[in-house]
């Protein structure tokens, strides 16, 4: 019961009311819907299961378990073998199609299926699962990653501590997966692999035929065949370096590196621009800046056309070949790295090679040596950002996450600030620039050292100070403060604020039960955001304090 | 030599506890038995907890109980034993016999022998030259030299006829080859003929689940340093309960992508998240997206519905304890307070000045000024008695006529039974105000007039049907109008208008008709427990505060229940008093606070009372836990009176 639950999406509900379903206790209980469970039982996949295994406990085991034990018993091993050939199999294409009765449900619930995937196919092939499995995983991702790159339809990457979080944007749907970091896992012994495979066997499904309808939706041949010419390209001179073409074949894909062939040659049709229909309603600054949003995404796909990178081998080779081809860069590694390498370390042409070493000891003139972090930051502020703060053994500036959008009264880190300008086309280095050069001066100039230094620290503590207002302003914009407002010189300004306060106290008194709990629920879900994101600011203001005194203390060091 | 078993080895089974069969030990062998004393337990290879409980532990060979040793040693005895036997390292326990055994020298060094892993014995050599019993060479000379069968030459008739029956198996198409497998699942396009509007039928409660949190800048490899946590929330983080963690991770920052690690939680969450998918119960919920601001009710702006009291404008000194009860003379110019320190004071409202004290000897709980301006008299209860002072103040004409009202009075020819004593009072009372006494039975709780001046109606603290009393001044006589207690009596009220009796009990409010002699309506204040009620002028509105800090109005035509239910004090409610002509009334409660608020009534019957707070007074020092104990409003002004547990009366205007 618990897998056709799984495999048919069943699961509880919380009853509208639970006193009256519950026949008057309060205890805690699940409930399904009888409709559910009765649906359950008209599944044909039902008779499938009965025949390979009792469903329910103490149900007498099906046909198939039966006489597989029975050979078992009087050892015939040919016999077991003959059954074990011809157990019995379903297949779940009809549930798939019942849970996803549209293309684009199914591409709804796919976040899971692909972490789900993703995670099975870096299982070991022993152990824990059927080989099988993580190979169909393994391949299933490998296709979608490659349908991703055809598509070019990859939108943000988060480097987390948990693994890496890919958002792409498929027909119109945000599609969010975890991959973990490539590493062996060590399986914890308090999960039940057996849910896990049953919602993996599902799953896989699931995205075989999306996969199957995303390749046909891009004229690509499915399953997936290399590109006739990139294919010749990476066959092996020596030859003979791999066993078998189709063992070969997989690994080929998963390098990532070669584009797909199509059933119908790629045509210019393609690029003609699609017609504008005026959408009726809508206004020219609306239209306009769709159009502009439309401009912007394009030029986003294009981020890293022309660029060509080389991938260092201390660097994880397959989420940055993914993203760099993701927006259209070339990318190459090693050859004794893994298969599908199309140039080498010496090739002139690099113009980005990815480093994650302290010092790069050859340098070749003409390419830049950056760090990984370049590249994922650079997808998510959709500019290719400046190279300085990137390069080999420097002290990075953090990595943020793409997936929050700050609100208004929300904490915003200053970088984030920083990459908003940034993205807006001012450039906030100059403030840095010119700090720079001040303590460039200061060396040269030993009294005015400290007053600039002095003033320095003026500015930015204005600047603080007014982030600081703007905030309380804000604060104050929101009815957070109900208790009398601050004191001020103006004895009328500070009169009718009184007023307004108490005015505001004595309707807060006339509110009914209900709404004054609901209202008081808000406020103080209001105040702790505040709470949060003012407290976020002091501890990163006592950072930057502490930073600047330890460099103005290192300062001193070097001059004594 | 082959000697019978001793008869002690064929104990039956049920001689061991919780044993159902017996194991024959070995027999010990009679030549080593014989010379030294051998206690050999017979139970045989058997856990021994089975005698746990016993006092034995076994049976010997005469088939005997062996009993344990007697163990009295505590933890002292053994530390001692431990410190002080030298020996004390080799001795162990015999689990069969419970005896302790030193180990020999031998058996100790088998012991060291073994736990280092090598041979019990001392003298086996593990590692002897090999002797090659059967040579890999082979030998010209075969073993046996027996010349092979002729069935080995000819084919076999039994196999050929198997062979024919499968190949004529084969023929007739009943064998088939096995086909090869082929377990790569085949896609197609499985949403070719989509119909976007098909639903299944489950499909109608259908809850999509919910996707998972998008990871904030906390979850980055690299946050800004603002997001990593200090010493003290790590510790906090780690003290939480896992399920109550804001963040199921400690942020971390790497210095590159290089150092980072595989997260070891990660099979733990995708796990924990297919749990969620087919386990947890799902549900729709709304979520409230309102703006707080529209929740707080848009109310009339209080500068509108002035004038209402403000600020604190006097302050009434001179008692000495709490104040608890307060009257003003229905001129409005003098004022009647009466306190714990057992005296009545008068005051002028004007000047806050003590005009007359009153001494009267006991507790002062209720204090009523005559509403009839053409009379000047006010009723003072003070334990078991209503005392008629003639405070003489103001116009000397009008107490005089009260004065010559009280004298007129001819006693009747027949003596009635009454159920409280009318006393005329003393000369020496007399000279400070008193008229006349009027007596219960028992102590007294509130006095409250009629609006015409020549009825009161009394509270005695009691629980029977004289608790309420109905006394008419002018011809000096009491009655008791209710024949049975309906509950403790908390305070009674007279209509202004009609004549309506109301009597508070602890959670009702009963309206009488003295006309008829009847209950019109019952109310139900919806509180615990009432402690004051007050009547608008109109005459069809009941306010009655509770001690459970609420405010109930009632409109009389509407329902006999509150039409609302106000709950502005945080303390318990001690009085509430309406305004004689502007629509104020006010509550003054325990929290040290009198709230005054807009409760406008309207002619037409349809509009429903606007109640709106309009100010909160606060100025009453809270002591012993008693704040404001009564309220009072001019009767022509928009000032309104409160007298506090701190010993003051206050005016604010």
């Amino acid at each position: 019961t618990r897998r056709l639950c799984i495999l048919k999406g069943i699961y509880p509900h919380e009853p509208k009311h639970k006193k009256k379903v519950n026949k008057g206790s309060t205890a805690a209980r699940t409930f399904y819907l009888l409709k559910d469970i009765k649906f359950l039982l008209h599944e044909p996949i039902v008779n499938k299961f009965r025949e390979y295994k009792a469903i329910i406990l103490h149900e007498t085991p099906g046909v198939f378990v039966r006489k597989l034990r029975k050979a078992y018993g009087k050892s015939e091993w040919s016999t077991v073998d003959r059954l074990k050939d011809n157990k019995p199999t379903y297949k779940l294409d009809h549930i798939v199609k019942e849970r996803y009765p549209t293309f684009i449900d199914a591409l709804r619930d796919l976040d899971d299926a692909l972490s789900m995937c993703f995670l099975f196919s870096t299982f070991p092939r022993t152990g824990k699962c059927h080989v099988q499995t993580i190979q169909l995983c393994r391949r299933l991702a490998v296709e979608f990653l490659n349908y991703v790159i055809a598509s070019r339809s990859l939108r943000k990457v988060f480097l987390s501590i948990k693994g890496i979080y890919y958002q792409a944007e498929v027909l119109g749907q945000p599609v969010t997966w975890i991959t973990p970091y490539a590493f062996a896992h060590d399986h914890p012994t308090d999960v039940d692999y057996r849910v896990m495979a049953t919602f993996t066997e599902f799953y896989t499904t699931l995205l075989g035929f999306v996969n199957f309808r995303l390749y046909h939706s891009l004229n690509l041949l499915y399953p997936p065949k290399i590109d006739g010419q990139a294919d010749v390209e990476l066959k092996p001179a020596e030859g003979k370096e791999y066993a078998m073409d189709s063992e070969s074949y997989l690994e080929k894909l998963s390098a990532l590196s070669a584009s797909l062939a199509r059933v119908v040659a790629p045509t210019h049709e393609d690029e003609v621009e699609m017609d504008e229909f005026p959408v009726e309603g809508e206004t020219a600054e609306q239209m306009d800046s769709r159009k502009k949003e439309q401009e912007a995404l394009e030029k986003h796909k294009k981020l890293f056309e022309g660029l060509r990178f080389f991938l260092n081998r201390e660097v994880p080779r397959e989420p940055l070949a993914f993203v760099i081809r993701c927006f259209g860069g070339q990318v190459s590694w090693d050859k004794s790295l893994c298969i599908g390498a199309t140039y080498d370390v010496s090739d002139p042409s690099i113009t980005h090679q990815i480093v994650d070493r302290p010092r790069v000891e050859k340098q070749v003139v003409g390419r830049y040596y950056l760090q990984p972090q370049w590249v994922f930051d650079s997808v998510n502020a959709k500019l290719c950002l400046p190279v300085a703060d990137y390069f080999p053994g420097v002290l990075l500036p953090p990595h943020l996450s793409p997936f929050v959008t700050e609100q208004e009264g929300d904490y915003v880190p200053p970088e984030k600030l920083k990459l908003l300008a940034l993205q807006r086309g001012e450039n906030p280095d100059e403030e840095s620039e010119e700090e720079d050069e001040e303590e460039e001066e200061e060396e040269d100039d030993n009294d005015k050292e400290e007053e600039e230094e002095d003033e320095s620290e003026k500015e930015e503590e204005m600047k603080l100070k007014k982030m600081e207002e703007q905030k309380t302003q804000s604060n104050k914009a929101l009815p957070v403060k109900v208790t009398a407002g601050k004191l001020r010189l103006e004895d009328k300004q500070r009169l009718e604020q009184e007023q307004q306060s108490e005015e505001k106290r004595l309707a807060i008194m006339m509110m009914k039960k209900r709404e004054k709990y609901l209202y008081k629920k808000i406020m103080f879900g209001k105040k702790r955001k505040v709470r949060e994101a003012n407290k976020l600011a002091a501890k990163r203001k006592a950072h930057d304090t502490a930073v600047k005194e330890e460099k103005k203390k290192s300062k001193k060091a070097r001059r004594a | 030599s082959f000697l019978p078993p001793p008869a002690a080895s064929f104990l039956p089974p049920s001689r061991h506890p919780g044993c159902i069969c017996l194991k024959r030990c070995p027999l010990p062998s009679p030549h080593t038995s014989a010379p030294r004393q051998d206690i050999r337990n017979t139970v045989g290879n058997i856990p021994m907890e089975w005698y746990q409980d016993f006092p034995h532990i076994g049976y010997n060979l005469e088939g005997k109980r062996i009993y344990k040793p007697i163990r009295n040693k505590d933890e002292l005895d053994m530390f001692l034993e431990k410190m002080e036997n030298p020996d004390y390292w080799r001795t162990v326990q015999d689990k069969m016999t419970g005896a302790d055994i030193k180990l020999t020298d031998e058996q100790v060094e088998l012991v060291h022998r073994l736990q280092k892993g090598q041979f019990g014995d001392v003298h086996f050599n593990p590692y002897e030259p090999s002797v090659d019993f059967f040579t890999h060479e082979v030998m010209i000379h075969p073993v046996t030299n027996r010349p092979a069968d002729k069935r080995s030459f000819i084919p076999s008739l039994i196999e050929k006829e198997k062979v024919s029956k499968l190949v004529h198996a084969i023929k007739m198409g009943w064998i088939k080859p096995r086909k090869p497998k082929d377990d790569t699942p085949t896609y197609y396009d499985l949403w070719a003929h989509e119909d976007p509007n098909s639903i299944l039928g489950r499909h109608k409660m259908h809850v999509p689940a919910p996707k998972m949190k998008l990871p904030g800048h906390e979850e980055s490899y690299n946050p800004p340093p603002e997001y990593l946590l200090s010493e003290e929330e790590k510790l906090a983080w780690e003290q939480q309960e896992p399920a109550e963690r804001k963040l199921n991770f400690v942020p971390q920052q790497y210095q590159c992508l290089r150092a980072v690690p595989a997260y070891s939680r990660f099979i733990h969450e995708r796990f924990e998240r297919c749990l969620d998918l087919y386990l947890c119960p799902r549900q729709r919920k709304m979520r409230v997206n309102v703006d707080p601001e529209d929740l707080i009710p848009k109310l009339p702006k209080p500068r509108d519905l002035q004038p209402f009291p403000t600020t604190q404008a006097l302050v009434y000194r001179g008692h000495t304890s709490l104040v608890r009860c307060l009257s003003i003379s229905p001129s409005g110019q003098w004022l009647v307070s009466g306190s714990d320190d057992c005296t009545v004071r008068f005051w002028e409202v004007s000047t806050a000045r003590c005009m007359k004290t009153l001494p009267v000897g006991g507790v002062v709980k209720s204090v009523a000024w005559n509403p009839n301006p053409t009379v000047c008299l006010v009723a003072i209860c003070v334990e078991q008695s209503v005392l008629l002072v003639n405070p003489c103040l103001g116009d000397k004409l009008l107490y005089g006529a009260t004065d010559q009202l009280l004298e007129s009075y001819v006693a009747p020819e027949e003596e009635r039974v009454q159920p409280v004593q009318w006393v005329v009072a003393t000369v020496e009372e007399h000279s400070k105000g008193v008229r006349l006494v009027v007596q219960h039975s028992k102590a007294l709780k509130q006095v409250t007039w009629h609006g015409k001046g020549d009825y009161f109606a009394s509270v005695v603290s009691d629980n029977s049907n004289m608790q309420v009393l109905i006394h008419q001044t002018s011809k000096r006589w009491s009655q008791n109008p209710f024949r049975k207690s309906k509950g403790l009596v908390q305070c009674v009220l007279f209509h202004p208008i009609r004549p309506y009796f109301f009597v508070a009990t602890q959670r009702y409010v009963r309206v009488y008709n003295l006309l008829k002699q009847e209950l019109t309506k019952k109310l139900m204040a919806n509180c615990k427990w009432v402690s004051s009620m007050a009547i608008h002028p109109g005459g069809d509105n009941i306010i009655c505060g509770s001690y459970d800090s609420k405010l109930a109005w009632f409109d009389l035509d509407l329902s006999t229940r509150p039409y609302q239910l106000l709950r502005h004090h945080k303390k318990a409610l001690r009085s509430v008093a309406f305004h004689k002509h502007y629509p104020l009334f006010a509550s003054g409660s325990d929290d040290g606070t009198v709230i005054v608020c807009h409760g406008m009534v309207y002619n037409d019957l349809l509009q429903n009372p606007l109640l709106v707070p309009v100010k909160v007074l606060k100025g009453h020092v809270p002591t012993l836990d008693l704040g404001v104990l009564d309220v009072l409003f001019h009767p022509t002004q928009p000032w309104v009176f409160s007298s506090g547990a701190d010993g003051t009366v206050r005016l604010y205007t």
